[in-house]
């Protein structure tokens, strides 16, 4: 049923495009541009506490909005009590999308588990269960820790009693790099969470800077000194094989992947402009991903599936999110903000946002552009990794 | 002809919709949800490190290589106030070492010169008004065009070795532009066997 129902979707998306027949109004369809989508309405009733807290943080996060049940376009019903147990029933023609109850584990896994659910009957992958990592402020140091997406569960991984920065998830491991000054100097290196064994990427002389793994988890884009300029390199996440890609006067920064591996993504400055640009992998000439003549581009990060790079832009003022298709193109300013990384979703961004002397977390849903502050999260945090 | 064909496929499309969503309710199952928690380890001060990890590879021939003999600052005495009258500022999102700082950078090549016992570490520091990463390579940029400044005057290339330290270590922590213009800047530090 399910992929007869997906078969319907890729048929009428294929032939319509954008357009909505009335016949199927259960069926949403991104338009070519992705952007400005309206928010979906649904309904909530029956839950409570932290299962409401929950399931409205990932809806929200996920583009859809809250409404009374007569204009709503799916109604979520349920209770909470020990268990969830949850509804979601597509208003027009009362079918039940979802009817189920959850147990075991805990009540927000089991609110997580429904919204999850919910998606899936919409053809959409749902976030319960993935993870983030940032920066977390200790005063004059930092350091790394990790939280669900929604914050819940945050904890500090490292304990270097140093500036410890740019954290990035190894795909598909408990698993981070990043950059510490725990000797002293700025080295990176991978850190497994799970056996706490930690091992150097790059020590070289100079600085070893923004370290982004590869998709497949193999390799690591970074930014060294060690030839006495600022260069973007690509090396083993063992440490072996280390390649220069770079070899400019100026400064590159904040490298990240193509999702196939084939390109790496940065920033960098030629005839005094700053651009975004992107490199095959293996070596060759860089290639400019135009942003619109969005003012001073960087911190791109490339969508999963491939179709975007989102970034921040530095304009007189302060920082916008922005993101463009990743052939380049004209970019879409969306939220006030810095330093995005990607969800699995390929449609929802976690990113930083300043707050008097400190920076916090916010979750941006890009194609309706809302924004959920992650609350859960105390103090100053910064420079977020979404695990893919 | 074709556009029959696709009306056709429409149709037959949207059929299985109605007929897929119309019989939709189920009973109400019972779904475990596994428990994701995981037990994360902290390293520690301890860590694992291997020495014989990042063989130095092939080099351009315009580079002017990082001290090896002074790669690790911290494995020498560092001495802060000797040259601390010396620091450089830089314009905002610049790394051109201007003409105005030119007694600095003299003065600290003469140091070294005269000096030549010991090494230097530049440190290279930004205002907080690019995005952090950006920092992160704009502070080293300042610090490796200062070590280049140093070297075009003569400086022995193996004495010199440079740090980002992008944002995070500000001198003044105002939110304007005195304190920005403070804060952008190179800091000389001498390194001296211990």
């Amino acid at each position: 049923m399910k992929l007869k129902h997906t078969l319907a979707i890729f048929c009428l998306a294929t032939l319509l495009g954008t357009a909505v027949p009335t016949s199927a109004e259960t069926i949403r369809i991104v338009g070519e541009s992705g952007l400005n989508e309206k928010p979906i309405p649904v309904s909530l009733s029956g839950f409570s506490g932290e299962a409401l807290e929950v399931i409205q943080f990932d809806l929200t996060v996920q583009g859809f909005s809250f409404t009374a049940p007569e204009a709503a376009q799916y109604l979520l019903s349920g209770s909470a009590n020990g268990n969830v147990t949850g509804r979601a029933q597509d208003r027009i023609n009362q079918s039940y999308l979802v009817n189920k109850s959850y147990s075991g584990a805990s009540v927000r896994r089991q609110a997580h588990a429904f919204v999850d659910d919910f998606l899936a009957a919409l053809g959409r992958k749902g976030l319960g269960g993935t993870k983030i990592a940032f920066k977390r402020d200790t005063g004059v140091n930092s350091e790394i820790a990790i939280a669900d997406f929604d914050g819940f569960g945050a904890q500090t991984v490292t304990t270097d009693n140093s500036i410890v920065i740019s954290p990035s998830w190894i795909p598909g491991r408990l698993a981070l790099c990043y950059t510490s000054y725990r000797n002293g100097a700025p080295d990176i290196y991978q850190h497994d969470l799970s056996s706490g064994r930690r091992t150097p990427v790059a020590r070289y002389p100079g600085s070893n800077l923004s370290p982004a793994v590869s998709p497949d988890g193999k390799r690591v884009a970074m930014i060294l000194s060690r030839s006495g300029t600022v260069d973007l390199y690509v090396g083993d996440i063992d440490g072996g094989n280390l390649k220069r890609l770079t070899k400019s006067r100026e400064d590159e920064s904040s490298p990240c992947w193509s999702p196939d591996g084939n390109w790496i993504c940065f920033a960098g400055k030629y005839n005094e402009r700053r651009a975004l640009w992107k490199i095959p992998a293996g070596g060759g000439e860089p290639v400019r991903v135009s942003t619109g003549g969005t003012p001073n581009p960087s911190e791109p990060d490339w969508s999963p599936d491939s179709k975007w790079i989102v970034f921040t832009s530095q304009r007189g003022g302060g920082f916008d999110i922005c993101v463009v298709k990743s052939e380049g193109g004209s970019a879409t300013v969306l939220v006030e903000g810095e330093d995005p990384s990607w969800g699995p979703n390929s449609r929802t961004v976690v990113y930083a946002r300043r707050a008097g002397k400190g920076k916090s977390l916010s979750m941006l849903d890009v194609p309706t552009k809302q924004t959920k502050t992650v609350s859960r999260i105390s103090g100053k945090n910064s420079q977020p990794s979404w695990a893919k | 002809m074709k556009a029959t064909k696709i009306i056709q496929l429409l149709v037959i499309a949207l059929a299985i919709t109605m007929v897929g969503t119309g019989c939709r309710k189920k009973q109400a199952g019972v779904t475990p949800i596994r428990n994701r928690d995981t037990i994360l380890r902290d390293p520690g001060i301890g860590g694992t490190y291997d020495p014989n990890l990042n063989p130095i590879g092939s080099e351009s021939p315009f580079d002017k290589p990082q001290s090896t003999k002074f790669s690790n600052p911290d494995d020498f005495n560092q001495d802060r106030s000797a040259l601390a009258a010396n620091t450089v500022h830089f314009e905002y999102d610049s790394s051109v070492v201007k003409s105005s700082e030119r007694g600095n950078v003299e003065a600290v090549a003469n140091y070294l010169k005269s000096n030549t016992s010991v090494g230097l570490l530049v440190e290279g520091h930004c205002d907080e008004r690019g995005t952090e990463d950006y920092n992160n390579s704009l502070g080293e940029r300042r610090a490796t065009a200062l070590r280049a400044a140093l070297l075009d005057l003569g400086v022995n290339a193996d004495h010199v070795v440079t740090r980002s330290y992008g944002e995070y270590k500000p001198v003044a922590t105002g939110q304007d532009e005195s304190a920005y213009s403070q804060n952008r800047r190179g800091e000389f530090v001498v390194l001296m066997p211990k």
